[in-house]
């Protein structure tokens, strides 16, 4: 399992005990975000994929667990839907669970990799989308195709960008009412650059080598877990990213977390307070699974923090949405 | 001593202020001003650093500021170019220098 156990990360600070985590080491009252992770199966097998996700994975969630997660989205007045995955895409329900989403008017967020767009099978989303007025969330670890592709795998960033092209001429990008964000991460043991400065240059690079519009890039960080912490363990550099992470911890970033404000399902109905807690099996600590809840209230619960939670207090903190400091 | 460079200094940097104090933090407010937005911004700035520290041929400065630019979002290609405007101005001082020989040679020779 390498360094997706939490316990191999060693000599730190316990962020758990970090004084902030004391006083905002809970949830909002109300919960704006219902991330859904609806299947492990992917296209590609990125190298620094926190769910370790591929092409040989084969847990996915089926229709009762999503129509479960509606129900409870309803009855807690959740804000926005996010679906991730694995790629989403290759859930034969998720059409299902977009189109059901959209019937009630809910604001649906899918993280896509876009290159699953150009697989045969799925070059309807595009348009589906549109429709569907989703907002997309879309990988691009760089401008850049060797970057890109080195972290992807080879092909990734000409089939990226040939999706970018057709989402554009959708709308996306460009249309107020057709939400597209990219999101970047480092391609290493390093920490993201400032967000602003890094937009206007993807903005820039895009719009000059490819002309390709977007609305915002979110830059985060890379969290210690999953393929990125088993690249960490290996090549050696897991203290020096834990060394690096816990110096730039930002006391200021805790409240804003975003495991204070949304819950992260699994594909087989169980709750954990955020994507990379999923990644590490830290269940959330409510009573039971969606499937248990679905006509419960949430409680203000208790967040399960561990040391990898440092990834999303770093400097400007990170994020599902970027930054938040 | 069993190395010149040990990579271990660069975290002992700090250490060079506690014999001159007064003119450590002097450097080190100058420095860390140097580096600020200004009408060049953090990440012009760093390269030059990055570049400066190939010709000056420094290990710590190499080893630090290839970190930064990681962490500023400059890839491997753009690093690479930085040191080639370096290389090319050591080799062309180089190169200007030869015009000192040849007048040299030019005022000697018959």
């Amino acid at each position: 399992m390498g360094a997706a156990d939490p316990a191999r990360i060693q000599g730190v600070f316990p962020f758990a005990e970090r004084e902030e985590c004391q006083s905002f080491g809970v949830t909002r009252r109300e919960l704006d975000i219902m991330q859904v992770n609806i299947c492990k199966r992917c296209n590609l097998s990125c190298k620094h994929c926190h769910i370790g996700a591929g092409p040989g994975r084969t847990e996915r969630m089926d229709r009762d667990v999503m129509a479960a997660c509606l129900r409870l989205f309803a009855r807690n007045a959740f804000r926005t839907l996010d679906i991730t995955g694995g790629a989403p895409e290759l859930n034969p329900d998720f059409p299902w669970f977009v189109a059901a989403a959209a019937e009630r008017g809910i604001h649906t967020i899918v993280r896509t990799n876009l290159a699953v767009l150009r697989e045969e099978g799925c070059r309807r989303f595009p348009a589906f989308y549109a429709e569907k007025r989703v907002e997309l969330v879309a990988s691009l670890p760089y401008y850049t195709e060797k970057d890109t592709d080195r972290q992807r795998g080879a092909g990734v960033f000409a089939a990226c960008i040939a999706a970018l092209r057709e989402l554009n001429d959708l709308g996306y990008g460009r249309d107020p009412a057709l939400t597209l964000n990219l999101v970047y991460n480092p391609g290493g043991a390093f920490l993201p650059p400032n967000q602003q400065s890094l937009t206007a240059e993807y903005r820039k690079k895009l719009a000059d080598a490819h002309g390709i519009a977007f609305n915002k890039l979110y830059a985060l960080t890379n969290n210690p877990v999953g393929r990125f912490g088993d690249f960490l363990e290996r090549s050696g550099n897991l203290p020096g990213y834990m060394k690096r992470l816990v110096s730039a911890f930002n006391p200021a970033a805790v409240e804003s977390m975003m495991c204070r404000n949304q819950i992260s399902v699994d594909w087989d109905g169980a709750i954990y307070d955020c994507d990379f807690n999923l990644a590490l099996g830290l269940k959330a600590d409510l009573p039971g699974g969606v499937l248990d809840l679905t006509e419960a209230e949430l409680p203000v619960r208790r967040i399960v923090f561990a040391d990898h939670c440092y990834a999303c207090t770093a400097g400007a903190g990170s994020s599902c949405g970027g930054a938040t400091a | 001593m069993k190395t010149y460079y040990n990579p271990e200094d660069l975290e002992q940097f700090g250490n060079m202020g506690e014999d001159a104090p007064a003119l450590w933090d002097k450097f080190m407010a100058y420095y860390g001003g140097v580096f600020e937005e200004g009408a060049l911004t953090a990440k012009e700035k760093a390269l030059i650093a990055f570049a400066v520290a190939h010709a000056v041929q420094c290990p710590y400065c190499i080893d630090s500021y290839t970190q930064t630019l990681l962490q500023m979002g400059v890839n491997r290609e753009q690093m690479i170019e930085a040191v080639h405007a370096a290389a090319a101005i050591r080799g062309g001082a180089t190169l200007a220098h030869g015009m000192q020989a040849k007048n040299v040679v030019k005022q000697l020779e018959l």
